[in-house]
């Protein structure tokens, strides 16, 4: 059966920042675009996860005038704190030894989730065409190989790949250009950095695991504006990561946890080692008495500079963490994101106005703050191959002493699954019962997700070798799905003393920790059924 | 045969209910709203009698805030052909939305009218049966299975001891199960289309209508927490503690 197809000029995959701020510089250039922006969730916002601590910059350059439209950027950061944590005591890091990076006076505490659902707002008014609920799930190329645009996911296929009675044929959206804003891991953006060797010559890129809850707490513990960070415990020295609180706005603290992907242990569950920093006196006293309302999880990039690959292709390109514009040692990827979007939108409009060919991406990336601020980031997350004390060393006098112009720049030498050991070579590691006050199951914590896919629909986790998770990955790392998966969506069960690998698609969050860390890539993303997955409040 | 289908905003079936901690209600901000899941299938069955040749037109109405009007755009998307959204801020009372949806009959002049059996926010089941008795037009219930014949239906209903098959004359009532049908997904050609379709803005006031709660409301809060449960070793041990312990039995 043949698909219908729509002609935009310009057509975005993806509802965060990105994609975005992409389409509303675009209908700024140039109202008469045809612009339509497809989102996997089921509303915009559903599927955004970030701290957040935002800077303005991207945001004061896309719409000057933002604090008089109602924007939900409202909580100005008063004060910081940043923590080294040891099992039991905490040592307070002086900010004004920190990196002038990592120094947030400027900047707001928000949700990104409601930001995006606001940004929305704005592009529907400037005329964009958004349309939640449908999954790009196929990249469709012209005759000379440029790209011509996406497929949306067929509806409507029991899990047998059977056609049910409400069937419903993706649709082809083809643009002039297509711009990819899938965010961390995008599963079209994987398929065009392989296809256009768009990674030639970069190092791997780089991922973590972050993890949210918002938690509403006690009126005195609770200070509206204050941001403070951790590192140290529960993680050792070898392993990348460290804490974020943020006390937002209504009693609500935005409290998360983020580990490098690059781990080795595959004994290490970063789901527990989060709940487990939960329970450290300095955290536990702000949360006690209070309520977890929230959780998600999400990969992201933790790259930068040297793992960027190259934006553009024939007919397309990739913005914000499609491609990895995150800044890892400020902790913020929103308005490198956004930037990376607008930069984008001007090259649209000059190529569709001029013919000028979309590689104008590059130089005028190259010309941007945007550049300039990744380049300078680009020594810190290396370093802490170090481990976290030669890290803290390096950076500061990279960041400090240097502000980033260090005459060489360091690599990132492995992808995050060759990371692995083997699981006989490394410790065990034991994990304190969840007390359903401070820590809690996986199951109890992906309910708050609101997540759900309809039922009888294909797995949108795909095996490419059935047999490996039970007869390599068992014996050789322990089958470490059941450990990186923040949503308990892998599970090795013994049935009458035969291990079996079972898949609980249904409980996935769509944070891509699989397609990233599974150590022969043997899992791959999909985009299952629109409108699946978690529905985030103001995550 | 014109059908008018009512629909209900309310907070999506997947999003854990939340109770506001002054015991005023439940917490809808950041929450994410849909449309009410049994309203989907009369919309869907509304649609379905269209497409047999057997109804003319479908009207998709909503009472409800501004941001109400969204479940009619997506009525609008899966196949009704134009929407109504009376506009009322605060707390609706299902006697205040009949009484609406009564105006709202005497002024389109439907052969039928559609809705879900209840809505998930607050379980009511009364709308559809206050409107029946305002109109005085006969009901059918909980339908999982509608069959148009002239000037009558045939409805099987889903009741506690099975399945009930009556017969009723139109004009008439029905309320939706789930059983009903399965609702189709709106495409996105569709959902295009949809955005141009006419939607009919009235203010609830102008239809003469007291919606103010006739309920006082005390307190709203969550139901205990579950104790954990314990093994009993066996049956005479269970029926003592069903006796002594439970006094159920």
């Amino acid at each position: 059966m043949s698909r219908e197809s729509m002609e935009y000029d310009v057509v975005i995959i993806g509802g965060g920042p990105s994609g975005l701020s992409t389409a509303i510089k675009l209908k700024q250039l140039d109202p008469n675009l045809n612009v339509c922006l497809l989102e996997k969730a089921s509303e915009i916002g559903a599927h955004i996860l970030s701290g957040n601590v935002f800077e303005t910059r991207a945001l004061d350059e896309l719409l000057p005038n933002w604090r008089e439209l109602n924007s939900p950027i409202k909580t100005k950061v008063t004060k910081e704190k940043f923590l080294f944590l040891g099992k039991t005591r905490s040592l307070s890091w002086p900010t004004w030894l920190l990196p002038a990076v990592q120094q947030n006076h400027k900047n707001y505490i928000i949700s990104l989730a409601n930001l995006c659902r606001w940004l929305a707002e704005q592009a529907e008014n400037l005329g964009v065409e958004i349309f939640p609920g449908f999954p790009a799930s196929e990249i469709l190329y012209n005759e000379d190989g440029s790209v011509k645009g996406v497929a949306t996911q067929d509806m409507g296929i029991d899990k047998d790949g059977n056609k049910k009675d409400s069937f419903e044929p993706g649709i082809e959206l083809l643009g002039k250009v297509t711009v990819f804003a899938e965010g961390c891991r995008g599963h079209l953006g994987k398929q065009l950095i392989e296809k256009f060797e768009l990674n030639k010559g970069k190092d791997p890129q780089q991922y973590g695991i972050g993890f949210k809850e918002i938690w509403e707490i006690e009126d005195k513990n609770h200070e509206e504006g204050l941001v403070m960070h951790t590192a140290g415990w529960p993680l050792d020295n070898s392993t990348y990561g460290g804490s974020f609180m943020y006390h937002a706005e209504n009693k609500q603290v935005f409290l998360g946890y983020v580990i490098g992907l690059d781990y080795k242990n595959p004994h290490l569950s970063p789901y527990d080692e989060f709940q487990r920093f939960k329970t450290h006196p300095a955290i536990k006293k702000i949360i006690e008495g209070g309520k977890r309302i929230s959780y998600g999880a999400r990969a992201l990039i933790e790259g930068g500079f040297q793992s960027l690959p190259k934006m553009f292709m024939p007919g397309a390109l990739l913005v914000g963490c499609d491609a990895g514009t995150l800044n890892m040692p400020k902790i913020k990827g929103s308005h490198t994101a956004m930037k990376s979007g607008m930069i984008a939108a001007e090259t649209i409009n000059e190529h569709l106005k001029e013919n000028k060919d979309l590689s104008i991406y590059e130089n005028k990336f190259k010309d941007s703050w945007l550049y300039k601020e990744l380049y300078e980031a680009r020594n810190v997350k290396p370093s802490f191959s170090w481990g976290l004390i030669l890290g803290i060393i390096f950076t500061g006098i990279d960041q400090i002493l240097f502000r980033g112009k260090l005459p060489f720049t360091l690599k990132h030498k492995h992808a995050d699954h060759e990371t692995l050991k083997p699981a006989n070579q490394m410790p065990k590691i034991d994990y304190p019962k969840y007390d359903n006050v401070i820590t809690f199951d996986k199951t109890s914590s992906v309910y708050l997700t609101g997540t759900n896919h309809a039922d009888n629909q294909p797995v949108h986790l795909k095996l490419k070798d059935p047999d490996l998770p039970i007869n390599y990955t068992l014996e050789k790392f322990d089958e470490p799905a059941q450990r990186y998966c923040p949503a308990g969506v892998y599970e090795v069960q013994k049935e009458n003393d035969v291990n079996k690998f079972v898949i609980n698609s249904q409980n996935c969050i769509h944070c891509k920790t699989c397609d990233i860390k599974e150590p022969s890539q043997n899992i791959t993303w999909v985009t299952p059924e629109g409108s699946g997955g978690p529905r985030y409040g103001n995550m | 045969m014109k059908i008018l289908v009512a629909v209900k905003r309310v907070i999506d079936y997947n999003v854990q209910i939340r109770v506001k901690e002054d015991g005023t209600g439940v917490v809808t901000d950041n929450v994410k709203m849909s449309t009410n899941p049994p309203d989907d299938n009369a919309i869907e069955e509304a649609v379905k009698i269209k497409e047999a040749g057997k109804a003319t037109e479908v009207v998709a109405v909503t009472v409800g805030e501004e941001k109400a009007q969204e479940t009619v755009r997506k009525a609008l998307a899966v196949g009704a052909d134009r929407g109504i959204h009376v506009k009322v801020d605060g707390i609706l009372e299902p006697l205040a939305v009949s009484k609406i949806l009564q105006k709202i009959v005497d002024k389109e002049k439907p052969d039928l009218v559609f809705m879900g059996k209840q809505a998930i926010d607050d379980d009511c089941n009364q709308t559809g049966q206050m409107l029946s008795a305002l109109l005085n037009w006969p009901q059918a219930t909980f339908a999982s299975k509608i069959d148009v014949k002239d000037n009558k239906l045939e409805v099987t209903r889903e009741i506690d001891e099975g399945l009930e098959t009556i017969e009723i004359n139109v004009p008439a009532i029905v309320t939706c199960d789930l059983r009903l049908n399965e609702p189709r997904y709106a495409s996105l050609p569709n959902i295009m289309k949809a955005k141009k379709k006419p939607i009919e803005e009235i203010a609830a006031s102008d239809l003469g209508v007291d919606v103010s709660p006739r309920l006082e409301q005390l307190k709203v809060e969550e139901p205990p927490k579950r104790k954990a449960g314990i093994k009993v070793a066996n049956v005479a041990e269970l029926v003592q503690k069903l006796k002594n312990e439970a006094k159920v039995i």
